[in-house]
């Protein structure tokens, strides 16, 4: 078994990624990232990690290089944040449309302006519609174990969908904690050998991304809507090998003392942590609350976020991005949606909070919780409120 | 949970001497986060880093905004910064200075627990180098007990290989020559 250390958790990510025996990196580096890549091309200088390191100018350009990468049957891995994965944003549609197994850690970050180098999940949620395997990591030994899930599920031939790990930017990835890493026998055994079924190969030439004309784009969009759901069965089995293989268990919805809770806080990412302890606090003050964190962003896991909320009277959804104009935040609008259809459904209440690096204070969710409890009687007015402004 | 702030000047090494601390008490088999502040960092300029230890896994990723112990690097720090700023009652503040306790506490306006050791000349006699965060440890050590001195002399060889010597020596000193004030 690995041994418990003390790392920094963008050192371990990048640990982590060696130990999945990556072919190809193509990164550019930017704030709260940077350490990630900057400790894999250590690796790969120092010849600890054969691989190629590809330099390149701008994001763009590094989520292009990694496409072509892993089109020709390459592991490959990137990182960024913020701007830079906005930066991509035009790529990062093809990658699942052409099935090309990328995996990517996005160290979450405020989009500008203001300029913010700080955590929110606005850089991410801009993303949503993209097609890839979104996760999001709650502490650093999480970040990692998604790391190696992440290649496990991308590169199964049922799948071959890019995917991306959410870590909190400087929360998660400037922490230093105690992180175990598996042995390399046990990731070998965990994570077999890339071999996608196509390839670009100047020897057997094929074409990939094509024209998709009227008459075909809609079914190749169908395939593409049925393969992705049909992936959440290999995500769900890979996380119960990964348990077989290092002991630890993941599912994609997450709940915390919901016995009896009459509300609930969801939250996705770091800060579920801060909103456990608000949780124990208001217990032992008698109130009937508890958490639920979707580990799983994409696909969303609509069944076992269904079951995880049976019974509530309130859920408080906490978005960590700004939908501008819409009903909700994005995290909110989706649970809205997913339970309209549900009979008994608890009513959704909305708040966002923790933008640009705003901390969110175990206060914080015991106000949330309170106001849930208000809003259990009478009807909020407003579809969403925003927590912690100064006014 | 123990919670600690340090304060420090850009290149002084106040990040690495959290991250040591995390270290020794992890290795420890206690549960420990050491984090920066999170943002751009000048050199020369007022810094600060964090840790928590404890004995249970932790779970908040608030900032620390209540520390039990205050470690102050830099000398010139505690007239331009006010250090014991949210400090616990009952906590600790370290610094690093050749001033007398009523001088100290009549600049911090602080009655509580302090330990005072003049790291800059114990580091530039064993260092060479006016840089005092591992002398500082030894201070840390000596007025709190929170890790082992074992298991931090490991960390510091670790992180520090062959010049972890001359730092082990410097922390040791440290501990010898500490002024405690209750």
């Amino acid at each position: 078994m690995g041994k418990r250390i003390a790392k920094e958790v963008s050192i371990a990510i990048a640990e982590a990624v060696k130990q999945c025996r990556v072919d190809v990196i193509a990164a550019y580096p930017i704030t709260p990232q940077t350490h990630i890549v900057e400790h894999l091309s250590e690796l790969v200088a120092n010849g600890e990690l054969d691989a190629e390191y590809i330099t390149v100018e701008s994001e763009h350009s590094a989520i292009s290089a990694c496409l072509g990468s892993v089109a020709t049957g390459a592991r490959t891995f990137t990182s960024t944040a913020s701007q830079g994965l906005a930066l991509m944003h035009e790529i990062l549609f093809i990658a699942p449309a052409l099935r090309l197994p990328v995996v990517m850690v996005v160290a979450n970050r405020a989009l500008s302006a203001p300029i913010s180098i700080w955590n929110d999940h606005g850089d991410i949620m801009a993303e949503r519609d993209i097609g890839w395997i979104q996760t999001f990591a709650e502490n650093g030994q999480e970040a990692v174990d998604l790391v190696y899930h992440a290649f496990r599920v991308a590169e199964d031939r049922r799948v071959m969908f890019p995917a991306i790990v959410n870590i909190d930017g400087f929360t998660l990835s400037h922490m230093i904690e105690p992180i175990e890493l598996p042995d390399q026998e046990q990731v070998d055994r965990y994570l077999p050998p890339f071999r996608p079924r196509y390839k670009l190969d100047p020897r057997k030439p094929l074409s990939m991304g094509p024209v998709g004309i009227p008459e075909i784009y809609t079914e190749a969009k169908k395939a593409q809507d049925e393969a992705f759901k049909n992936a959440y069965k290999v995500i769900l089995k890979a996380w119960d090998e990964f348990e077989e293989v290092f002991g630890r268990r993941y599912r994609p919805v997450e709940t915390y003392r919901m016995e009896d809770a009459e509300v609930a806080l969801l939250i996705m990412g770091s800060l579920a942590e801060t909103a456990m302890t608000a949780v124990d606090r208001m217990r032992e003050a008698g109130k009937r609350v508890g958490l639920v964190r979707l580990r799983l962003w994409r696909p969303f896991p609509l069944r076992d976020f269904v079951k995880a909320v049976k019974g509530l009277k309130v859920l408080a959804v906490i978005d960590r991005a700004l939908s501008p104009g819409a009903t909700g935040g994005p995290v909110g609008t989706e649970v809205r949606s997913a339970l309209y259809q549900v009979p008994g459904r608890p009513r959704v209440v909305n708040f966002i909070a923790g933008l640009g690096g705003r901390d969110v204070t175990v206060e914080d969710f015991e106000e949330m919780a309170d106001r849930a409890y208000v809003y259990m009687k009478k009807k909020p007015k407003e579809p969403y409120e925003m927590i912690g402004v100064k006014e | 949970m123990i919670e600690v702030r340090l304060h420090g000047r850009g290149g002084q090494g106040a990040v690495t001497s959290a991250e040591l601390i995390a270290v020794a008490a992890i290795n420890q088999g206690k549960y420990a986060q050491a984090f920066p502040s999170f943002g751009p960092e000048r050199r020369g300029a007022p810094v600060q880093a964090f840790v928590r230890v404890s004995e249970h896994p932790i779970r908040t990723r608030e900032k620390i905004y209540f520390p039990d112990v205050v470690l102050v690097l830099d000398p010139s720090l505690p007239s331009i910064v006010r250090v014991t700023s949210g400090l616990k009652e009952d906590g600790w503040v370290i610094l690093n200075s050749h001033k007398s306790e009523k001088e100290l506490r009549e600049m911090l306006g602080w009655q509580g627990k302090m330990a005072v050791v003049d790291a800059t000349k114990i580091a530039l006699e064993e260092l060479g180098l006016p840089i005092t965060n591992t002398t500082m440890l030894g201070a840390f050590l000596a007025a709190t007990g929170l890790v082992d001195q074992g298991y931090l002399e490991e960390a510091l060889e670790e992180r520090f290989g062959r010049l972890a010597e001359k730092n082990k020596k410097a922390l040791a000193r440290a501990i010898k020559e500490i002024k405690i004030y209750q």
